[in-house]
């Protein structure tokens, strides 16, 4: 079976995520899924966009679903939860007939052919599904206790995302656990990290990504499981600042589903981009012999 | 024909809106009409003498009232025509207020409107025949569905006054929800001990049948005359020689069942009585868990039972019963929490129900009394309750208050400090709902003289943090966010109504509500009577009530009941459909369209077969008149000639005021 | 502290949220669930349910002048769990479209760095992430913004010296361009 969809990458792709970009592409490739990367793809416009205007956010986002439209995929997957979720927005709103027009006057072309979105960690747990994880698992994740962490938009709001459950979702659990490691019970999955404050208000990221290191390291994780380029940023590269803003010293590492998939798939670490981390999981791997 | 119309001002109701005079005046040029006259209060004393003076003095043999909605003052016409001496059915109303002057404000178009309803009246009653009752006998037996505090009640009313009572049970015993409950509020008396004495007087009471683990299955019949199908379900024991003694209970092996009259919190043996003070204190077998029902072996009750009564080969059984009156009091269930993904869905072991709590605090629960935490048995310091869990919540369908979540939370509040004086309560609260006697007292007491700490604001989240729980909630008093660690958190989770009571409300041909409750025949003036005559309805089942208003309730249905069989013979209603023998032709269509079966094949003299109307049974809804092929069966009173003469009315009304 | 005069309540302005947002403020009876929930209640000046209680009561300057309308992150916890389904993280979206509007940023800081990303976006077609902290520095002043950061990013090489252009970005600065255009007429969400 093979399945072939379009491929949002999203900015920080080729920025601060790269490696969520190179382990998604290899798991993908791995997993039997041709990515076709949208040519010539732009900016969803993100969280700013939507905080500015609903129309502009709309239009900046529905430019990708259209071009895709015309590069023939009538289906885009994106990894980034905050993409996935302008692009959702911008789709239902061209879908709305009296929305639509005011979508189109700014971006002065046809939105009536356009691509429908999901996240990648849709696709995999629901077109590949678990049982072929599964059997392609070479290398068990044993030994190794994880803690998945959606971030606040995966799956919310539950009638926009329509994607698993908005209060305790189960999708990188479940494939966590395909691939053999221990899924802890983490009770704020779904909690907010701080997201785009890091740069204009960072004490909120130091207070709400410290929330979670804290209960996270009270169930003694091992490795943090993320979908989320901002999550993983707020709480890998400003696990520091964390520590220093609360007078803690935790030392875990978050690593994305796709880089554990990767690695339980047989992929080596430098396929998953796994040096690209800043809280560095490899000794944890080593002594659980997952590298 | 002579008629007479009546128009009423009904004060400025109708007036206002309504040329009243003019609307008389021109009625005068209907046909057959002899009288008009427009008055203030029609329904008044002297308002009712003007109709049977004018009937009198004008020969009248028909009246129209033009005033309010016949379900207000229709009884109230027809009474003053019987004072007359007139048929009652020669009587009919026009609606000018609910559906004219109510409705309107052009007061010239409203006396049109006025005029054409009158015109349609008066072409109808022209058709109008007098109509008579037939009188039938009543079964004096009452069945009580549901033996809850508002079931025990309608009971015992009921065999004090002398009539013989069924009650269907469907759990192992009765006492409902209340036999659960520790202590009641806002008196913290204890519950089974004003309950208990009660429970006995039903297994005692010579005129009470009881049928415990047993469902209603069938309800044919009408007022008067109903039969009843219960099913006895298999208990694989012979109650007649069970002593109760319990020996089964403690040799029984299979001792992880889920024990329901516990809440879950504890596990009991297959073979079991539910709690000491049960009624009937009979042992039943569940046979989900017996090793002899599942497995074909042990059958160690069967060999220590003194009285021999194990009987693995029981079956369930169909018992009939003829009874004359129905009471409803199946109660209500509890909300299942496990839609609150954010409460934890029901996985924390310290996150539990308030009447799980109950059973924790309860004497006689699997603690003995002792409030402890389900996970380590630890007594609990910090104790969080949460309101409204499954109650004003319209987002998990729940948009209704429950009503007395409030003050259980008070009082378990109150209990929690008695049980653990060094304990700390809080109490997470939308609104305090309050309103009984003593009842508002009791929840400043809880503040003022417990300190438990009252949170307006509902809670967002509950989650672990090491072994107690975060509770995140708003104050929206001090206008933010507040967090507690919980050694224990109690839901208050709101009532919802009973499993399978849409199902059971069919049997009994009643309405429900969107949310299963069964329907009041008149949610202000007739609260324990529903639109099938013989059908009463007492407690919870018709929205969460507290005790007293149960066993108010029970008492009054029970009244209901006593009324009913106060007399021999009860009078059929005489808008019923009859068929037309010489233009049947017994096709039967119309007793297949039938909802309530009252029609059946009769064949005549001459060997034809015919249909035939059972009056008793008729609802008169008149769906066989519009499935007849030949126009041959009629709605007493709303015959086709009847409804056809008001549609030429109607159409013929052309007039200028 | 300031009592809120009832007799004159803005209703243009609740009329322009519940419009603009497609809900129904009056459905809220401040239960504070939304409160309850927000993760970014500790620093907001106004919790979520003041916010709301405060648009019920047609008080514009004090909603639209709030410090949480800036800080709300659309983390949808307030619009997920919310007893009544409103979509709460929608009215802070548009009170802060309004707020823009009319002229107010009281969080300076988290505007600019808003600002900063589109500009970035309306100039390169995609984010260039230094050039956004750059052009962030520049607007606020605030040299120091991360610098601590500098030690553990620098040697993943992950940030590009340069930006991704690509072929479309006239047609996207033509997006924020004719937006601009037609701003200045109203438009509804």
């Amino acid at each position: 079976m093979s399945i072939s969809v379009g491929y949002y990458p999203g900015c920080s792709g080729s920025g601060t995520s790269v490696e969520y970009d190179k382990s998604t592409r290899a798991v993908c490739k791995k997993l039997g899924i041709e990515l076709h990367e949208i040519d010539d793809w732009s900016c969803c416009g993100s969280t700013p966009a939507h905080t500015v205007n609903h129309t502009l956010s709309a239009a900046l986002s529905a430019r990708n679903l259209v071009l895709a439209a015309k590069q023939g995929q009538e289906e885009v997957v994106t990894p980034c939860p905050s993409c996935l979720a302008n692009l959702r927005t911008a789709s239902h709103k061209i879908e709305d007939e009296e929305y639509r027009p005011k979508v189109e006057a700014l971006l002065d072309e046809s939105c009536e052919e356009a691509a429908s979105v999901a996240s990648t960690l849709q696709l995999i747990i629901e077109r590949v599904g678990i049982d072929a994880i599964k059997k392609a698992v070479v290398k068990p994740l044993k030994d190794l206790n994880v803690a998945c962490y959606y971030g606040c938009i995966m799956n919310r709001p539950p009638e926009l995302m329509k994607f698993d459950d908005p209060e305790n979702p189960m999708a990188m659990d479940k494939i966590m656990e395909a691939c053999g490691a221990t899924v802890l019970p983490f009770p704020l999955k779904v909690e907010c990290c701080g997201a785009a404050a890091g740069m204009p208000k960072k004490n909120i990221v130091t207070e709400l990504s410290g929330r979670l290191l804290e209960v996270a390291d009270s169930l003694n994780t091992e490795i943090i499981v993320t979908a989320c380029p901002l999550c993983q940023m707020n709480l890998d590269l400003r696990q520091g600042q964390v520590n220093r803003a609360n007078g803690k010293s935790y030392d875990i590492p978050v690593v994305y589903f796709t880089q554990l998939l990767g690695l339980a798939l047989g992929l080596s670490a430098e396929e998953v981009g796994l040096s690209k981390l800043v809280v560095d999981p490899t000794p944890r791997l080593r002594f659980a012999d997952v590298l | 024909m002579r008629i007479g119309v009546f128009i009423c001002h009904c004060g400025s109701n109708i007036a206002a809106t309504v040329d009243c005079p003019a609307v008389a005046e021109q009625a005068k040029g209907l046909q057959d009409v002899v009288f008009t006259t427009d008055t203030m209060y029609t329904c008044s004393e002297p308002g009712q003498n003007e109709i049977i003076e004018a009937i009198k003095e004008h020969k009248l043999d028909g009246v129209v009232v033009a005033s309010c909605s016949p379900r207000m003052h229709e009884a109230t016409f027809r009474r003053a025509l019987e004072r007359a001496g007139l048929n009652r059915y020669m009587l009919e109303m026009a609606n000018i207020r609910e559906h004219v002057s109510w409705i309107g404000k052009n007061k010239e178009r409203n006396t049109v409107k006025a005029f054409e309803l009158v015109s349609i009246a008066v072409a109808k009653l022209r058709n109008n025949n007098p109509l008579y009752a037939n009188k039938f006998d009543v079964t004096k037996r009452v069945l009580v569905i549901g033996g809850g505090v508002a079931g025990i009640q309608a009971a015992l009313d009921c065999a004090d006054a002398g009539y013989q009572v069924v009650m269907v049970e469907r759990e192992q015993s009765i006492g409902g929800k209340m036999a659960k409950i520790d202590k009641t509020f806002p008196t913290v008396d204890c519950s089974s001990c004003i309950l208990g004495p009660k429970m006995v007087d039903v297994s005692q009471h010579e005129n009470i049948t009881l049928y415990a683990l047993s469902e209603v299955e069938k309800i044919e019949g009408y007022v008067g005359n109903f039969d009843v199908q219960v099913r006895k379900k298999a208990t694989y024991v012979n109650w007649d020689e069970c002593t109760g003694c319990g020996a089964c209970m403690e040799k029984c092996p299979s001792k992880k069942n889920i024990d329901k009259f516990n809440e879950g919190i504890s596990k009991c043996t297959s073979i079991n009585i539910p709690f000491p003070q049960a009624i009937p204190k009979k042992a039943a077998i569940n046979p989900e868990g017996c090793l002899m029902l599942q497995k074909g072996k042990c059958g160690v009750c069967a060999k220590v039972c003194p009285t021999k009564c194990i009987d693995f080969e029981q079956k369930d059984e169909i018992i009939t019963e003829k009874v004359g009156a129905v009471i409803a009091a199946t109660g209500y269930d509890m909300f299942d929490h496990s839609v609150y993904k954010q409460y934890g869905a029901g996985q924390y072991p310290d996150v539990i129900t308030s009447l799980q709590y109950e059973r924790l605090m309860n004497a006689s629960g699997p603690t003995g009394g002792h409030i402890i935490r389900p996970s380590d048995g630890k007594e609990p310091k910090k104790v969080v309750f949460v309101q409204c869990v499954g109650s004003r919540d319209p987002s998990v369908g729940r948009p209704y208050c429950s009503g007395f979540c409030c003050m259980y939370t008070a009082k378990q509040a109150i209990l929690t400090k008695d049980h653990i004086p060094d304990s700390d309560s809080y109490v997470f609260y939308m609104d305090i709902r309050s309103p009984g006697k003593g009842y508002d007292e009791f929840t400043r007491r809880a503040q003022e003289q417990y300190g438990v700490q009252y949170l307006r604001g509902r809670v967002s989240m509950i989650y672990p943090k090491g072994d107690r729980y975060v509770v995140r909630g708003s104050d929206t008093l001090a206008g933010t966010q507040v967090e507690v660690e919980a050694d224990l958190v109690v839901l208050a989770v709101g009532a919802e109504s009973a499993k399978n009571a849409p199902a059971l409300a069919e049997k009994m041909r009643i309405s429900y509500d969107n949310y299963g409750f069964f329907m009041e025949a008149h949610p202000k003036l007739k609260p324990v009577e529903t639109n099938t005559a013989g059908v009463y309805l007492a407690g919870s089942c018709v929205g969460p009530r507290d005790i007293p208003t149960s066993v108010g309730q029970g008492s009054a249905a029970a009244a209901k009941v006593m009324t009913l069989f106060s007399k021999d013979k009860l009078e059929s209603d005489p808008q019923v459909s009859s068929v037309n023998t010489s233009r049947c032709i017994g096709c039967m269509k119309c007793a297949t369209t039938c909802p309530f079966g009252a029609i059946k094949e009769v064949t005549d003299r001459a060997g034809n077969v015919k249909a035939e109307v059972i009056e008793t049974v008729c609802q008169g809804c008149g769906i066989c008149t519009v499935t007849c092929p030949q126009g041959a069966i009629q709605l007493q009173h709303f015959t086709d000639n009847q409804i056809l003469a008001e549609v030429n009315a109607l159409c013929q009304a052309q007039l200028d005021f | 502290m300031e009592t809120i005069p009832l007799n004159s309540p803005d209703r243009e302005f609740i009329r322009e949220v519940q419009e603009r947002s497609g809900q129904n403020v009056l459905a809220c009876y401040q239960c504070g669930n939304c409160t309850a929930g927000c993760p970014y209640n500790f620093a907001y000046d106004l919790s979520v349910s003041r916010v709301m209680r405060l648009v019920q009561l047609g008080q514009r300057e004090a909603v639209l002048k709030s410090h949480s309308i800036w800080l709300c992150a659309t983390c949808q916890s307030c619009t997920t769990r919310c007893p009544n389904s409103i979509d709460v993280a929608k009215i802070m979206d548009v009170l802060r479209h309004m707020a823009r509007e009319a002229g107010y940023a009281t969080e300076r800081n988290v505007k600019a760095f808003g600002d900063a990303f589109l500009e970035s976006v309306e100039k390169h077609g995609r984010v260039y992430e230094l050039g956004v902290t750059a052009t962030y520095i520049r607007k606020t002043g605030r040299f120091w913004t991360d610098v601590d950061l500098a030690p553990a990013m620098l040697p993943k090489n992950k940030l590009s010296i340069k930006p991704h252009e690509i072929r479309g970005k006239e047609h996207v600065s033509e997006i924020f361009k004719r937006f601009r255009e037609r701003d200045a007429v109203k438009e509804n969400s």
